[in-house]
């Protein structure tokens, strides 16, 4: 293992309950969301006119105009204005990135604290006027004279005022996410009702968490949230029994089709903020240290070509990470594996649970193996809590990282974790984290 | 925060309507940032026992424009009428009358402050005395003009006027922190407490927990805590956590989210005040809720919820502090809000007024057991409170609530968290298990 001048430690996160797209959130903006996280984030760990190393965040569904986002909204907080920032994407891992971004910072020393963050908004994502429209108007912005002008405009047509939602597919194949992945689930052979257990179990974990007051330190109450819109206490097996299919429908290759609304997650809305630093900055602030970033690992798959899966790449990049660190997939205390459809877990875990993928695939000589089921996603996941693209790896190391200090603290064990974030164009982040006690 | 009638009534047109109908005419109340001056001079002490002459010199030590009789005074800022040694209802008269000459002399905002001695049922004549005096200070106050106000301090016997807590009152009552504080008694029952030597920031070095702080009347109260020099501790439910994040980082308070009716939550905050390395000195116990119902139509899932927020949760949540032993300072303050609702009932209130009523034993009783620390509480009873919630109620009954008091208006926020800052002092150690109502002399109950 390489050493590093500085650890890179998780203090502590939040963020704010996610809303289902076009729920109470409708309306506000990315910056409003990412700001009301980080003002929590200041509130709950005293870093009220504190200068940061670093604000690392971003969004997937971003405006034009917000393209300081990060640093537009860290001005509305109370955090000294000369604190740096930097926008990043990586579709759905993006600020599971800006986790690893930061940790790399802090373990060269070049910064010693930090905070990852991300937000979206499925109910403000940018809506834009055509190609067509767009050359126009730039044409008509760059004439000289009143007639130039005129004769610019004249050339619009009624069919170039259509306004351009944004895609909802995968610009080198037009199928959405969720029918690649139908794709997939039909491929692994991923049953309805396995589906619907693990969305089942999702939020019943999550409920179970809220009672316990494991998120009043994770959550900020916000727009009269104070618990995640899409989290339904109260599901059953039957509830999610009698849901149509939404993905695979009309796809000749899927016979049966299983993905409902039930086991996808929704389009979300809502924002999550990650504190870091080194050691020795915690100690300066009296924080006490929760996790630190041992390593990550990215893996991209040719989805493109039909070769692999378009959310099999974290199947990829797991196996990569755990190699570079000398462990199993069984050494590992807790897995966060992003549900962004519950068979994208499924097939995730079926893959490794297969020697001949194993062996074909990532050229071992047999399979990872199975895991521990009652170690997945203890607290709940995104089947749940909902996916705001940009906002889930803030989610996922913030709970990661509390489950770790508490177990480890019980326990008197270090404890590690795994989370892993497939992305959308076949991509794919995982990191490990290991607990830090006192 | 001026209502609506009310900047009509202080226009020309308006000010002659009101004339000629009688209509009220309330006045502008300064309160602290308008007259930063701890006392409106000149003061005239009334009274000729050795109290009034302590009271005098005591006054005249923290350099007020201090005299002995009203004489050629043109304008007279504050009254102090001392009748602690009063022995029979004639002495009444000797003291108390030279004031009525001087009652057209009032400046804007006077205080007139009456000390005197609680009744305690032996002495027949020195107890009718001592009983005049609250139905002389309660009347007067309703008859204080251009914003002024009336109130009284009872010492009990065997404590003297030099006592922190009467020096305190006396203090509180004069200043411009009890502008909405009218016809009301302050007890002082021992000689506890301290005075405070930074009378500009009375509460530094002291942590202060504020409940239900994210809006309104606990924002206030945070706010004024932390002006005082306080550092907070602000709790509200998750859903308000925004609010309760924002109003931290102003503050650069703690944060707690906190629901304080769930399971533990008194377990919760103690091992999260332990975390944090946090020994509360003042508690002020805001939270609470209205489920405004008429009884014939009250259900459990209106009646609940109140009684749980507002009385049982204080109950727990001062449980938890008390026998945790480690999260309390050394001379604790309970500070509890109540509400005139909770003294004399409301109409479609059982379930607040039940509440309310609870609050004011409870503190009495929970005064007695903070006792042993060195503690005291007390609660806050406001009256009609300029909030999000009362501009809530409908235009008419709000605009007769308003009316309703003599100072012919609703408080705001900050004249309940003035007096809670008063009694989570050092200097109101002497003062335990009482309600002060700030209500501006509201017409119901006493």
């Amino acid at each position: 293992m390489t050493d590093f001048p500085s650890d890179a430690l998780i203090l502590g996160g939040n963020r704010i309950p996610f809303a289902r797209a076009g729920g109470p959130y409708a309306g506000i903006s990315n910056q409003d969301m990412l700001t009301a996280a980080l003002d929590g984030l200041v509130a709950r760990f005293g870093l009220q006119g504190e200068k940061l190393g670093e604000i690392a965040g971003g969004a997937v569904l971003k405006l034009a105009g917000d393209l300081n986002l990060t640093r537009e909204s860290a001005l509305s907080t109370p955090l000294d204005p000369r604190t740096p920032t930097i926008d990043m994407s990586r579709a759905c891992a993006t600020s599971l990135e800006t986790v690893v971004h930061l940790s790399n910072r802090i373990q060269l020393g070049q910064i010693d604290s930090g905070i990852a963050c991300g937000v979206d908004s499925a109910s403000d994502s940018p809506i834009e006027v055509t190609p067509r429209l767009r050359r126009i108007l730039h044409r008509a912005f760059a004439a000289k004279t009143g007639m130039q002008r005129v004769k610019a405009l004249s050339a619009i047509r009624p069919a170039d005022l259509a306004p351009v939602p944004p895609r909802n597919g995968e610009p080198r194949t037009g199928l959405s996410m969720g029918e690649h992945q139908a794709l997939t689930a039909t491929q692994w052979a991923i049953t309805r009702q396995a589906q619907d257990e693990l969305a089942l179990a999702s939020h019943q974990k999550l409920a179970a968490a809220y009672d316990a007051g494991f998120f009043d330190d994770l959550v900020t109450g916000y727009r009269g949230l104070s618990r995640d819109q899409n989290l339904r206490p109260d599901s059953t097996l039957e509830k999610l029994g009698t849901l149509k299919p939404v993905f695979g429908v009309k796809s000749p290759q899927v016979e049966e089709p299983t993905m409902t609304a039930g086991n996808s997650t929704p389009l979300s809305d809502g924002a999550s903020s990650v504190l870091m630093g080194s050691a020795e900055w915690a100690d300066r602030h009296g924080l006490t240290p929760l996790a630190r970033v041992v390593d990550a690992r990215n893996a991209a798959v040719d989805f493109a070509h039909g070769d692999e899966g378009l959310l099999m790449a974290p199947a990829y990049a797991v196996p990569e990470l755990l190699d570079a660190q000398g462990l199993t997939l069984q050494d590992l205390d807790f897995y966060e594996i992003h549900e962004a459809f519950a068979s994208t877990v499924l097939s995730t875990l079926a893959a490794w649970e297969s020697d001949e993928f194993c062996r074909t695939r990532l050229g071992r000589g047999g399979a990872l193996g199975s895991i521990d089921r009652s170690k997945l996603n203890v607290a709940g996941s995104s089947l749940a809590a909902g996916h705001p693209f940009a906002a889930t790896g803030g989610r996922l190391v913030a709970t990661l990282s509390k489950l770790l200090h508490e177990r480890a603290r019980e326990t008197g064990r270090v404890q590690r974790g795994l989370i892993s974030v497939c992305a959308a164009a076949g991509q794919g982040t995982a990191v490990l984290l290991e607990s830090v006690t006192d | 925060m001026t209502d609506t009638y009310t900047k009509f009534i202080r226009s020309a047109p308006g000010a002659f309507i009101a004339r000629r109908t009688g209509l009220p005419r309330p006045s502008m109340l300064p309160r602290r940032g308008d007259r930063p001056a701890p006392i409106l001079g000149p003061v005239v002490v009334l009274g000729e026992s050795a109290g009034a002459d302590q009271v005098a010199r005591d006054l005249l030590g923290e350099g007020a424009d201090v005299r002995r009789r009203f004489d050629e005074l043109r304008s007279v800022g504050s009254v102090i009428a001392v009748l602690d040694e009063i022995s029979a209802p004639a002495d009444l008269g000797r003291i108390l009358l030279p004031l009525a000459g001087a009652m057209r002399s009032l400046a804007p905002g006077a205080r007139v402050v009456t000390i005197s001695r609680p009744a305690q049922g032996e002495d027949p004549a020195r107890d009718a005395a001592r009983g005049g005096v609250e139905g002389f200070l309660r009347s007067l106050a309703h008859e204080m003009r251009r914003g002024g106000t009336a109130n009284g301090i009872l010492v009990q016997d065997g404590v003297d006027l030099d006592a922190p807590g009467v020096t305190g009152a006396l203090r509180f009552l004069l200043s411009a922190r009890s502008a909405f504080v009218a016809g009301q008694f302050l007890t002082v029952s021992s000689a506890a407490g301290s005075l405070t030597e930074n009378r500009d920031r009375p509460l530094a070095g002291r942590t202060a927990l504020v409940t239900g702080a994210a809006r309104g009347i606990g924002a206030a109260i945070a706010r004024t805590l932390a002006a005082d020099g306080a550092r907070l501790v602000v709790l509200d439910v998750p859903g308000a956590g925004t609010d309760l994040s924002q109003l931290a980082n102003e503050l650069r308070a703690v944060p707690v989210q906190l629901d304080v009716t769930s399971e533990g939550a008194g377990e919760r905050l103690v091992s999260f005040l332990r975390e944090r390395s946090l020994v509360l000195d003042i508690a002020v116990l805001n939270a609470g809720i209205t489920r405004d119902k008429l009884f014939a139509n009250m259900t459990s899932d209106r009646w609940d919820p109140v009684l749980a927020v507002n009385i049982a949760s204080q109950v727990a949540l001062t449980d938890a502090l008390i026998e945790a032993g480690d999260v309390l300072g050394e001379q604790p303050r309970v500070v509890s809000l109540a509400s005139t609702s909770g003294i004399a009932g409301n109409r479609g209130q059982t379930n607040y007024a039940a509440s309310k009523a609870g609050v004011i034993a409870f503190v009495d009783a929970l005064a007695a057991r903070l006792e042993s620390l060195g503690g005291t509480a007390n609660a806050v009873a406001p009256g009609f409170i300029e909030t999000e919630m009362t501009a809530k109620m409908p235009a008419l009954t709000r605009e007769v609530a308003r009316r309703l008091n003599s100072l012919q208006q609703g408080g705001l926020p900050v004249d309940v968290a003035e007096a809670i800052a008063f009694l989570s002092s050092a200097e109101a150690g002497g003062i335990r298990g009482g309600t002060l109502r700030v209500c501006g002399q509201n017409m119901v109950g006493k």
